[in-house]
């Protein structure tokens, strides 16, 4: 094989003459009658298949509300459940889906040159639309994340109150970390580490398969922990669901103080009636909420200096700032060897001029941006804390529209719905 | 139920039409979104643009399937049908022959056959391919560049942020329209 080895010395020798991906061989022309078979470029799903997609989303939030508030059908919503499951679940692999189409949407205002898809668009606004009318319906029985959890819950266990509204702040801070590192074009948080997308795709990391096992373990004795403490999507329905036309009325005419409807929900959304007296007395609520309205600006400013200063931590989750950290260290000979992010840098063979100048506009943003990230952090735990201490009055037991997830599993404890359905008489 | 049903308010009317105005003001907001970029006409899908590829292997690993959607594709008009090829054989072949140590690809998904003499056609058998991109760095470094990697739209997924364009040290992903959704090489442009 001499001829060979002398061959390729040869070339090696020749290649810093020849430019990349120049013709270094003419495509020959055959004697015998020989044809090239044709490079196969399989299509893309058809267009119009993605607006169907929108119409089956259409469909099934509208299904939903019915099921969910007219019928009040847990059976309806679980057979709606399940052809979520299989529809955006397994035929559509999870993508696109509303939640992560959250990113999306704030990666189109950061970055102008991103154009947002209308199908993501339209996937971000028709559940958000639909929860003006009648509430979540999305997390009822469409969202295939929610249902992934709906149909693990084996036995709810009773959460404590100090737990459930602590962990309630974790969905505004997955929230705004969402929103930075998808504007600043740094990740897509939210869809890197969805616990469900390897369900539906059959495949995935060891560390998503391991969170994937984790939150459906969790997800047997806490109803839909994603759903209630994690979920950035869910503080967007949060916030509209409390305007809807049409809520959920457990009971529609009178309540009897039962409290079945309330040991029937799995998700800790109803809340009880409020007792006639405020336990401190007047005094202790009044200087508690003072208190915390105090603490409010303390929050906030400790947050954002906080924020400020892990802005360069964020920052290394863009590609382009680890890459022109790397070079300049590698330039500085302060290390060894190459990566493939520097690698990368050296092949294209971009300036490092303009490499650090790109980096360090994103880490400026990053500073901003984890300004605002952390003045944001500060914000919803203070207002968590005013929240908690203004007393509300409540004659009966009520589902909160905004912690609802409609999943119509109370309608059937409901002495009024057993009288309204004659189930009582028939037994009787 | 009939007598029992609720008498449409002014108020009703007056929710409706705010919450109706609202739905349509955050779609108008979307909509300018959607517009602001060149390609909002029409859906866009990923693709890798060959020329920024570095062929640094994660395409096969990065993906959000196994294996990964991104394939080695042949474009035909620029091969030169080389006796030799780097994209098919390992850098120092003991013979060039079809046998497996000599082969570059790890899962022998490039097929060689004669066709006449000098000239040899070298076929990707898509099935076996992981897309790593071996044989487009072998093709890129010593031949014409025919090889290269590319998104297969039967396979993928299309998600709203690409797993591989987040760890793609060459920012080589990027979003093209559905109705031309490959960024061929060369000749085959077109």
């Amino acid at each position: 094989m001499k001829r060979l080895r002398a061959i390729y010395y040869g070339l090696l020798l020749i290649l810093p003459a020849l430019a990349f991906g120049v013709e270094r061989f003419p495509p020959p022309e055959f004697e015998s009658h020989y044809h090239a078979p044709a490079t196969q470029m399989p299509v893309p799903r058809a267009e119009w298949l993605f607006y169907l997609d929108i119409a089956v989303l259409a469909a099934a939030l509208v299904l939903a509300g019915y099921l969910s508030l007219k019928r009040r059908s847990r059976r309806g919503l679980f057979a709606l459940t399940v052809f979520s499951i299989a529809y955006f679940g397994f035929f559509r692999h999870g993508c696109v889906c509303p939640v992560g189409s959250v990113q999306n949407v704030a990666l189109a205002i950061g970055q102008p040159q991103y154009a947002l898809p209308i199908v993501v668009g339209a996937f971000f606004l028709l559940p958000l639309a639909a929860a003006l009318f009648v509430g979540r319906a999305f997390c009822a029985g469409v969202c295939p994340l929610g249902a992934a959890q709906d149909i693990v819950l084996l036995k709810p266990l009773k959460m404590p109150a100090w737990l459930e509204h602590a962990l309630g702040v974790l969905p505004y801070i997955y929230l705004g970390a969402a929103v930075l590192f998808a504007a600043t074009g740094s990740a897509f948080l939210v869809c890197q580490y969805d616990p469900f997308i390897s369900i539906y795709r059959t495949s995935g990391t060891p560390l998503l398969l391991g969170i994937t096992a984790g939150m459906l373990a969790v997800g047997t004795v806490v109803g839909r922990p994603y759903c209630r403490f994690l979920c950035p999507y869910g503080v967007l329905l949060r916030w509209l669901a409390p305007f809807a036309r049409w809520r959920v009325n457990i009971a529609q005419k009178e309540c009897v103080q039962c409290h079945l409807c309330k040991d029937a929900c799995p998700y800790g959304a109803i809340r009880l009636p409020t007792p006639a007296e405020n336990p401190g007395g007047r005094r202790e609520g009044r200087s508690r909420l003072a208190r915390h309205l105090l603490l409010l600006p303390i929050l906030l400013a400790a947050g954002g200096a906080l924020g400020y200063f892990s802005g360069s931590a964020f920052a290394t989750r863009h590609i382009t700032v680890r890459q022109a950290s790397r070079v300049w260290l590698e330039q500085q000979g302060k290390v060894k060897g190459t990566t493939l992010e520097s690698d990368a840098v050296y092949q294209q063979g971009q300036p490092l001029k303009d490499l650090l100048r790109a980096a360090s506009r994103i880490r400026r943003q990053f500073d901003i941006g984890g300004l605002l990230l952390g003045a944001w952090i500060g914000l919803v735990i203070g207002l968590k804390l005013v929240f908690l201490s203004i007393r509300r009055r409540r004659t009966d037991y009520e589902a909160d529209p905004a912690a609802c997830l409609a999943c119509g599993r109370c309608y059937r404890f409901c002495p009024e719905e057993h009288a309204r359905t004659e189930v009582l008489e028939k037994i009787g | 139920m009939a007598n029992e049903r609720e008498k449409v308010t002014r108020r009703d009317i007056l929710g409706f039409g705010l919450r109706g105005l609202g739905a349509l003001a955050a779609a108008g907001g979307l909509g300018a979104l959607a517009l602001r970029g060149k390609a909002a006409t029409t859906e866009t899908v990923w693709q890798i643009d060959p020329d920024k590829c570095t062929e640094c292997e994660l395409c096969a690993t990065a993906c959000v399937l196994t294996p990964s959607a991104v394939k080695a594709v042949h474009a035909y008009a620029q091969c030169g049908y080389c006796e030799l090829c780097f994209g098919f054989f390992e850098d120092e072949p003991n013979s060039l022959d079809t046998a497996a140590e000599n082969q570059r690809c790890p899962t022998g998904a490039i097929k060689r056959t004669f066709v006449e003499d000098p000239y040899y056609q070298y076929v990707i058998d898509e099935p076996l391919c992981i897309g790593c991109g071996k044989c487009v760095k072998g093709c890129n470094a010593f031949g014409n560049g025919s090889l290269f990697l590319q998104v297969r739209h039967d396979r993928c997924v299309n998600c709203n942020q690409c797993a591989i364009a987040t760890a793609c040290p060459a920012d080589a992903l990027v979003r093209v329209p559905a109705d031309q959704p490959y960024l061929l090489k060369g000749r085959e442009i077109g």
